[in-house]
């Protein structure tokens, strides 16, 4: 976790660098950048030890509650970012990404710790390895595509550009080196189409595990409703990337909507809510 | 001056045409079927189904709705108004899917019927002004129109694009697998809700608790619960018996994070399908149902079966058998109820609790603290009076209306509860007989549940992904190459606003004239 505020840090510092300096001088700034990339292959490293090691200590994969989940999903979402750090335009915001990141290990450390416990008989399943990888998966795409939306939204914003505070102005340098609205969107769209065909994929391999231990492979449980819904959103968003008046803003904004459920999904809906997903004590 | 102002004053009024009837259907319809009214409903049914998740769904639990009902009955008579213990297969919820299908099949056929026309004939003739495109550019060079035209096609060609050479311009055309794509993937959703409404119909579920030594055989008479689709007939049920022999549980006893929790459930059962000459035996676990014709056999919970034999108070035996304990919490404190009317000289109920693991707690009751029988304990509380099973009315097996009966042991009535050990005997208060604790069964519930259409529905499912995977990653594109007296231009079109277009446009021209060739 050190290791991710320190390359958190620097990516910061390289933000803030490019916005005061401006693009003309790129040589301070991405070297940086290339430091900030360092540290995070070097903290995914040590993280992707850390998951496996909780793996080998629970002898079975390293997803079956709140915690473990959460140190798994970050760990892929970070990996897929530094996978996808060859489309030199989604670098600027590895920010964003390892601060996201940082927050959720922090949660799962803090509040989500518990010891390794064994597998309980619904989850003894090869399903389990399939069904909440493709998951976790889709969550990391969407979830890079809606720190996208984020930007497309602030770079489009009347308010940011008209703004006179002092916070502000230096937001509008730090966009100025964002790439611009319509590469923003199309990157967008890209990430959001490769969520949703894992999603997809997700909703199809948690009906047939679930035909297999509850005897029907759809019976509108809390989480199974809460997919469709994520799901569904998506479409719209889809739908909106092709209706006249609904591009751009308006699509960006499904893109947040979509993935605020996901976070219900995780969080709330595991936590609060009755249902057959809720077994694992957390 | 004025009188002439007047004259010209323009008509502001809108001019269009009055609408009658099937003009005002052919705009609604035309509504319905716009990616607009899609996209709306889309976003309708995600809300619509949020409802769902905060309220106990009668389909998902059953129980949970009894309970709200019990907890605010008023509450609960505005809410099962609304229909929101029912969301999935209210009228609300129902009317925006149907809506939205409708709206899926009114745009994708007649867009099947112009793509399948695209399909079939080539690329158009280049359009007239080819500078309104995204991407345009000329180029001024002397080469021939044949040699452009020439490397214009093979770049092209090798692209993938269908293209069509005329004397002096080329039209192209490619993706059309990105539509073709597009509309399998929502047919398969329609494909899906068919598979879904028919399966539904045929299908079955239905429950039986079955204990050790018992068995099952497949018609409508041993359930103990069903829940028949629509289109259900009896004849569905194939003959078939499921004899559960015996039932265990592996606890984890090396993990001391949670020594007693459950690692494994096994039903080992023979079973016997009509008409074979031997049955076979298989194990059923919690992920591997028993797969039989016409139902598969799933293993949803399990629990303890006491086998009790009481004898009045005449010596003679007026109950004997393994009784089905509900488990109340992860120990398996168990609760059991056994009525005895015929017992003499009076009737009498019992309610009667189980301890695999016995613990006395400060306050005198019992507890279980380990789901195995390590060491168990039955306790049973009497009461005496009318069980109310002479007026015919079906009585739940497991509850034991106290209400009006008399208390002779347990509780406040005096005397202890009956407490004993496995093959105790122990003598009843008030002259009821006695009770013997013969032994301790294992019971197995198990789920049958079929349905016909399910092998469909995900094919329909993956064909759909397919469908879906394939629209959203192939491009389609239109590209146009001109000569012109001194030069050429080539333009492009792409689907949606793609910004590589002029990217696509520079690449096809530094191909054409690569250095040659002077950019304007």
């Amino acid at each position: 976790m050190a290791i991710y505020t320190l390359s958190f840090l620097v990516f910061v510092w390289h933000l803030s660098s490019v916005a005061s300096e401006g693009k003309s001088s790129p040589s301070r700034s991405s070297n940086l950048q290339k430091i900030g990339f360092g540290l995070l292959v070097l903290a995914l490293f040590v993280h992707g030890i850390g998951v496996v090691s909780r793996g080998i200590a629970a002898s079975r994969v390293p997803w079956a509650n709140m915690y473990e989940f959460s140190i798994s999903g970050s760990f892929i979402l970070v990996a897929i970012f530094v996978f996808a750090w060859r489309v030199r335009d989604i670098r600027i915001i590895a920010t964003f990404v390892t601060g996201f990141a940082l927050l959720v290990l922090g949660t799962a450390t803090n509040i989500f710790y518990v010891q390794v416990k064994t597998l309980m008989p619904a989850l003894q399943s090869y399903w389990l390895v399939i069904h909440v990888t493709v998951a976790v998966l889709a969550t990391a795409f969407f979830n890079i595509a809606a720190a996208l939306s984020v930007a497309y939204l602030l770079k489009t914003s009347a308010y940011v550009e008209k703004s006179q505070s002092k916070v502000v102005g230096f937001a509008r340098r730090v966009l100025a080196a964002f790439p611009d609205q319509q590469r923003l969107e199309r990157l967008q769209v890209r990430f959001n189409s490769i969520g949703l065909v894992l999603w997809s994929f997700t909703l199809i391999a948690g009906a047939i595990w679930a035909q297999r231990a509850w005897h029907r492979y759809w019976g509108w449980d809390t989480k199974e409703v809460w997919t469709f819904i994520i799901w569904t959103l998506y479409a719209g968003y889809f739908h909106a990337t092709s209706t006249r008046g609904w591009t751009g803003k308006r699509a960006a904004w499904l893109s947040l909507v979509g993935f605020t459920a996901i976070i219900f999904n995780f969080t709330i809906v595991n936590l609060f809510f009755k249902g057959l997903h809720v077994y694992s004590g957390l | 001056m004025s009188q002439r102002s007047e004259a010209f004053e323009p008509d502001t009024t809108p001019d269009s045409p009055e609408l009658g009837l099937l003009g005002w259907l052919r705009w609604i319809w035309r509504q319905l079927t716009s990616m607009r009214t899609a996209l709306i409903l889309l976003l309708m049914l995600a809300a619509a189904a949020i409802p769902g998740s905060l309220y106990p769904q009668r389909s998902a639990d059953p129980n949970g709705v009894t309970t709200y009902f019990q907890g605010n009955p008023e509450l609960a008579k505005i809410l099962d108004w609304f229909q929101l213990f029912d969301v999935y297969s209210s009228v609300w919820f129902s009317a925006i899917y149907i809506l939205l299908f409708v709206s899926l099949i009114g745009c994708v056929v007649p867009r099947t019927r112009v793509h399948y026309r695209a399909m079939r004939s080539q690329p158009g003739e280049v359009p007239a002004r080819l500078t309104r495109f995204p991407g345009y550019k000329k180029t001024i060079t002397d080469a021939s129109a044949k040699a452009i035209l020439d490397t214009a096609e093979a770049a092209l060609a090798e692209q993938g694009y269908r293209l069509v050479r005329r004397k002096e311009s080329i039209s192209a055309e490619r993706g059309y697998l990105r539509e073709t794509g597009n509309l399998v993937f929502h047919f398969a959703l329609i494909g899906v809700l068919i598979a879904a409404g028919i399966g539904g119909g045929f299908s079955y579920n239905g429950q039986r608790v079955l204990v050790e030594g018992e068995v099952f055989v497949n018609n409508l008479a041993s359930y103990d619960s069903f829940a028949p689709g629509v289109f259900f007939d009896e004849k569905q049920l194939k003959p078939f018996a499921v004899a559960l022999d015996k039932f265990e549980v592996s606890f984890d006893l090396k993990n001391r994070t949670n020594i007693g929790t459950p690692l494994d459930f096994r039903a080992y059962v023979s079973t016997k399908i009509s008409g074979d000459a031997k049955g076979s035996s298989s194990v059923i676990r919690v992920n591997e149902p028993l797969e039989l014709p016409g139902a598969n056999v799933y293993l949803t919970g399990n629990g303890y079966a006491p086998v009790v034999t009481f004898t009045d108070a005449d010596g003679q035996i007026s109950f004997s058998g393994p009784v089905v304990f509900l488990p109340q919490d992860a120990n398996y404190t168990s609760l059991g109820v056994v009525k005895l009317p015929d017992s003499k000289p009076k009737q009498f109920g019992v309610l009667a609790f189980f301890y695999p693991t016995k613990q006395e707690l400060k306050t005198g009751a019992f507890t279980s603290i380990y789901p195995d029988p390590v060491d168990p304990l039955l306790s049973m509380n009497l009461y005496v009076g009318d069980l109310g099973l002479n007026d015919g009315s079906p009585k739940n097996v497991f509850s034991l209306n106290t209400h009006g009966l008399d208390q002779v042991a347990g509780g406040k009535s005096g005397t202890k509860a009956v407490k004993m050990v496995i093959g105790q005997t122990v003598k009843l208060p008030s002259g009821l007989g006695s009770v013997t604790f013969n032994g301790l069964k294992r019971f197995a519930s198990l789920d049958i549940a079929y349905n016909p259409a399910e092998i469909w529905i995900l094919l329909f499912a993956l064909l759909a992904i397919g469908g879906l995977g394939v629209s959203l990653s192939v491009s389609r594109r239109r590209v146009w190459v001109r000569k012109f007296e001194g030069g050429f231009e080539v333009a492009a079109l792409a689907h949606n606003d793609d910004p590589r277009i002029s990217a696509i446009v520079a690449e096809l021209v530094a191909t054409i004239a690569p250095k040659k060739g002077r950019k304007k």
